[in-house]
């Protein structure tokens, strides 16, 4: 009846993840609790849950990002205290716990809070630079998100119900197949991933047609702003690369459940094989999460240098470059497997191409800034932050892409510091750049600067406390994923590393409590106008928070830099645009196809995961059946009369006429 | 030079590191301290290379913080350029300066990747001895065929002679690694895998598995014993004296999972048994000693 299923599921015996999952268990019981007694539920139902607004859909993937990273964060305290006293000694963490938690750290922060970060931004701000009402496709947005949320879900229930995989974030076979992983670990990871990535490729689907068909009047390829750019690259790496992810791990999956053999390195299979299919997502993957970070840099260096983008058709040169090599440089990550010196020096060649357009960008950045008028608003401390230490990650990755150098350096902890140092650098500090920038535009309020700052700095001083320490540790020669050492070399480092964390987590803490002191600071940090920052691009063209239609008529696009060229001639004379010839909107109605969707899809994954097969057919009906019932609707869109977009619009004019006067008064004293 | 400089007291630091750690008597590691040819033309590279993009990225550095300072919106002698965006000449050089670095980098992993590919065998007037390594759950076994004797989670070789290596894995992937004496290989179940070491004179080394292998991965280490020929031989001698015999019955044995195995020496050596693991004619590792029950569902034991 339940397959695999049993109470022994459940570890009673093991503390540590209990009292973990009891925690978040109660937390979020509470929150439910709470939204229900206090009777938000309704409206959270009506507004956030069955939206199809990209705008919410887009906040709430940063929202589960946020979340999920604190989760992964705290994998990361366990990993780096427990090594505090694993040196001579067993640690506080058995190999089978210290095992899931590296690989719960690496999946959740990758998947489920890196990934969900950048799609939220691009969800929430692409549209808006775009100038138009929504994404193309907006119910199939929320399905995307709530299938991420799914495969997130269930990584969280694998710490109750059973565990995760203990073979690392990439499930490597044979360690991954059923002879040396019997548990159901490495089901939740293959589940979880199907899941969410589905989800991640349908989100891809919807932005690439938003970017290539959905774009205001006079928007052409090359007036779009430098984030829709890097959003278009990013998606079309995902439309491009995700399906390998998914066949792959269907192939584990069919080892796995069925006996096949495709990894098994018997009976014909070979496990090299899911090396190459892997790292021929995983590689377009890490630019998948830089690219849309890099467009972030860019809109706010240009923004608080107060300059357009220095070399804007270099810059989008470069994107596109990187797009296109991202799929051609896969193998160095398995160049100590042999391959021999031909193949090792292409592929260390086509690996080092790569950072020319990288190193092009850090040098328009650069250029951008020059001549400026710089305001060290927290999101531009970020991309200082990011320009200042994704260098250093850059030249540990060519130095990697030197075979000779990753044969000694290969699964070391210098390729642990390696890897964090660009992925922490560019996506982690991209997306509090993004948060910050565009978190007025979001909520109508900005950030509490002082926290913020706290935040930025004590975030960059353990970042490079920690990284720091693991290149040297990698130096000395430490292997990456060791449970216990006995080398009194290291010590010294780990100690540091240990250090170097708790920095980290003040300002970790010092995030939550900005956003907690801006709550409720949230009158005196009003965005009036909706352009806080004096932007650029034409997000900044509507109220914050943005009516739900965006923008009361298209905006009219007349070269680059929409909104600055909109707003320079306002403030010439002193006046706004005339006002456009209000007509009714159409918006598509909020429905609960994707929550429902995720609904059933979470079933399936779980029933799959412990061989409840009746339960994997009920959840596959279930599905298919909410497809139907969406499919047949009668009625799409809802239409809002042009009286109220009148109403809501000339409110947003009010108030920036005022400002515009306020600047006409200034400029007569 | 400066970069001969930078390499001499880089290796000078990783001697002296060394020097420490053998007062200590502690297990040193230091990719630096290079004892082989290898190792040592690959920690050489490591420090060309990174002195290379250093004198890139320090410059790019410093002009981000004197430009994100000199520009600040406070400081009133600094000139606002509000739509300076394009310099042809700027570009030209932006794209230059890292493509030459790459070409001039490319240059060097081109030839490195040949010169030091772990197949080549190493230059040396004298005649190479072979090891079979193969990786175990959760241990490690060095086969000497021309010897005709094997040892567990140990590795004895002699100083200043070329070792060929052959390496495969019982069940799970792992890597081979002796980071003083250079590059590392993985060993994968089925397939073999060849490196070529050599030390340069006497000592104890240690060496690791690199690649996760499953709960033991963290004990996977061994000590390296470089010998002088003397030292080997009598070495050797000792081993034959051991009365373990290495068959595939026996292999079976040790092939299950475990850890922190002591050392121990094989007198007779089926001579077909590498052949036979590779060909996984002899069967491969069998991986959780009892599927099904608990651990089917979730790890055992307590914390």
């Amino acid at each position: 009846m339940l397959g695999k299923l049993t109470l022994d599921a459940i570890p009673l015996s093991q503390p540590i993840p209990l009292i973990a999952a009891a925690v978040v268990g109660l937390v979020l019981l509470g929150v439910i609790a709470w939204t229900v007694i206090a009777g938000h539920f309704p409206y959270l139902w009506r507004e956030w849950i069955t939206s199809v607004d990209h705008k919410r859909i887009g906040v709430m993937y940063c929202i589960l990002a946020l979340v999920m990273l604190i989760r992964g964060f705290s994998d990361a305290i366990l990993m780096r205290s427990h090594m505090l006293f694993a040196y001579k000694a067993p640690g506080y963490l058995p190999p089978e716990h210290y095992d899931q938690i590296f690989s719960a750290h690496g999946v959740v922060m990758i998947f489920f809070g890196a990934m969900p970060f950048m799609i939220g931004l691009m969800n929430f701000a692409v549209p808006l630079q775009l100038g138009v009402r929504d994404v193309a496709f907006p119910t199939l947005n929320s399905v995307s998100f709530w299938l991420t949320a799914s495969g997130a879900l269930l990584v969280n229930v694998s710490l109750v119900v059973g565990e995760f995989a203990r073979t690392g974030w990439w499930p490597a076979p044979p360690l991954s197949e059923a002879t040396y992983s019997p548990g159901v670990g490495v089901d939740y990871y293959i589940w979880a991933i199907q899941i969410s990535g589905i989800g991640t490729l349908l989100s891809g689907v919807n932005l690439v047609t938003t970017i290539l068909k959905v774009r205001a009047p006079g928007m052409s390829y090359l007036r779009m702003p430098m984030f829709c750019w890097t959003a278009l690259a990013s998606n079309l790496l995902i439309v491009a690369a995700f399906p390998i992810l998914t066949a792959t791990l269907a192939m584990l999956a069919l080892d796995r459940y069925l006996g096949f053999h495709f990894f098994t390195d018997s009976q014909g299979g070979n496990s090299m094989m899911f090396m190459n299919l892997f790292w021929a997502w995983g590689h377009p993957e890490v630019y998948i999460l830089a690219l849309p970070a890099y467009g972030v840099f860019s809109e706010v260096i240009s923004t608080f240098s107060g300059k357009p983008l220095f070399a804007y058709r270099s810059m989008v040169m470069a994107t596109m470059a990187i797009f296109i090599l991202s799929f051609m440089v896969w193998l160095h990550h398995f160049f100590t497997m042999g391959p021999g010196g031909d193949v090792n020096g292409v592929f260390a060649i086509t690996s080092m191409i790569i950072a020319v357009p990288t190193g092009v960008k850090i040098f328009d950045w650069l250029f951008t800034m020059y001549g400026g008028r710089i305001r060290f608003h927290t999101s531009m401390l970020w991309s200082l932050g990011f320009m200042l230490t994704f260098v250093v990650g850059g030249a540990t990755g060519v130095l990697l892409a030197i075979p000779p150098a990753d044969f000694v350096l290969h699964n070391s902890m210098f390729l642990v510091a390696h890897f964090h140092n660009v992925m922490v650098s560019a996506v982690l500090f991209g997306a509090f750049a993004g948060y910050a920038y565009w978190f007025p535009k979001a909520f109508g309020f900005r950030l509490d600067e002082w926290w913020g700052k706290v935040a930025f700095w004590f975030g960059i001083s353990g970042f490079v406390v920690v990284f720091g320490a693991f290149y040297i540790l990698g130096l000395l020669g430490m292997t990456r994923r060791m449970q216990h050492y006995d080398v009194a070399d290291w010590r010294p480092w780990i100690l540091i590393a240990g250090f170097g964390v708790v920095l980290m987590l003040v300002g970790v803490v010092a995030q939550v409590v900005q956003l907690v002191v801006s709550i409720r600071r949230r009158e005196s940090l009003r965005d009036e106008t909706g352009d806080p920052w004096d932007g650029r691009a034409l997000e900044w063209a509507t109220a914050s928070p943005p009516p739900v239609f965006n923008f009361a008529a298209m905006p009219q696009v007349h070269g680059e830099e929409a909104y600055w060229t909109i707003k320079a001639a306002a403030r010439e004379q002193l006046s706004l645009r005339n006002e456009p010839d209000y007509a009714p909107i159409e918006m598509p109605i909020n429905n609960p196809t994707g929550v429902v969707c995720a609904f059933f899809a979470t079933l399936i994954g779980f029933a799959m995961i412990w061989h409840i097969w009746w339960l994997a057919v009920l959840g596959f009906l279930g599905a298919f059946a909410t497809f139907v019932v969406f499919a047949w609707r009668d009625k799409a869109e809802y239409e809002i009369p042009a009286s109220e977009v009148q109403r809501i619009n000339r409110a947003n004019r009010t108030t920036r006429l005022e400002a515009l006067q306020g600047v006409g008064r200034r400029r007569a004293a | 030079m400066r970069t001969g400089s930078a390499t001499r007291i880089l290796t000078r630091a990783g001697a002296v590191a060394g020097a420490v750690c053998s007062l200590t008597g502690c297990q040193n590691y230091n990719l630096f301290d290079a004892k082989g040819p290898v190792g040592a033309a690959e920690a050489n590279i490591l420090i060309i290379a990174s002195v290379i993009m250093l004198a890139i990225i320090v410059p790019t550095m410093i002009a981000t913080i004197v430009f994100a300072w000199w520009y600040r919106e406070g400081n009133t002698r600094a000139q606002y350029r509000p739509n300076w965006a394009f310099s042809g000449r700027i570009e030209m050089v932006v794209w230059s300066v890292p493509l030459l670095t790459i070409i001039f980098l490319g240059g060097i992993a081109w030839i490195g990747a040949h010169r030091l590919d772990p197949m080549t065998p190493l230059d040396s007037d004298r005649k190479p001895i072979e090891v079979q390594v193969v990786s175990l759950d959760w241990k490690w076994l060095f086969i000497y065929p021309e010897q005709g004797v094997a040892s567990v989670n140990r590795l004895v070789m002699p100083a200043a002679t070329p070792v060929q290596f052959r390496l495969t894995s019982s069940s799970v992937w792992n890597s081979f690694f002796i980071p003083r004496l250079g590059s590392m290989i993985y060993t994968m179940r089925g397939m073999t895998t060849r490196l070529n070491l050599m030390a340069d004179r006497e000592g104890e080394l240690y060496g690791l598995s690199t690649h996760f292998s499953g709960d033991g991965f963290a004990d996977m280490n061994f000590p390296v014993q470089v010998a002088s020929d003397e030292g080997f031989a009598e070495w050797v001698r000792q081993a034959k004296e051991s009365s373990l015999k290495l068959d595939p019955a026996s292999y079976g044995e040790l092939a299950k999972q475990s850890t922190g195995d002591k050392p121990r020496l094989y007198g007779t050596v089926d001579p077909k048994l590498f052949d036979g693991i590779v060909a996984q004619t002899v069967p491969p590792g069998p991986g959780p000693s009892a599927p099904g029950g608990v651990e089917a569902v979730r790890p055992k034991g307590g914390s």
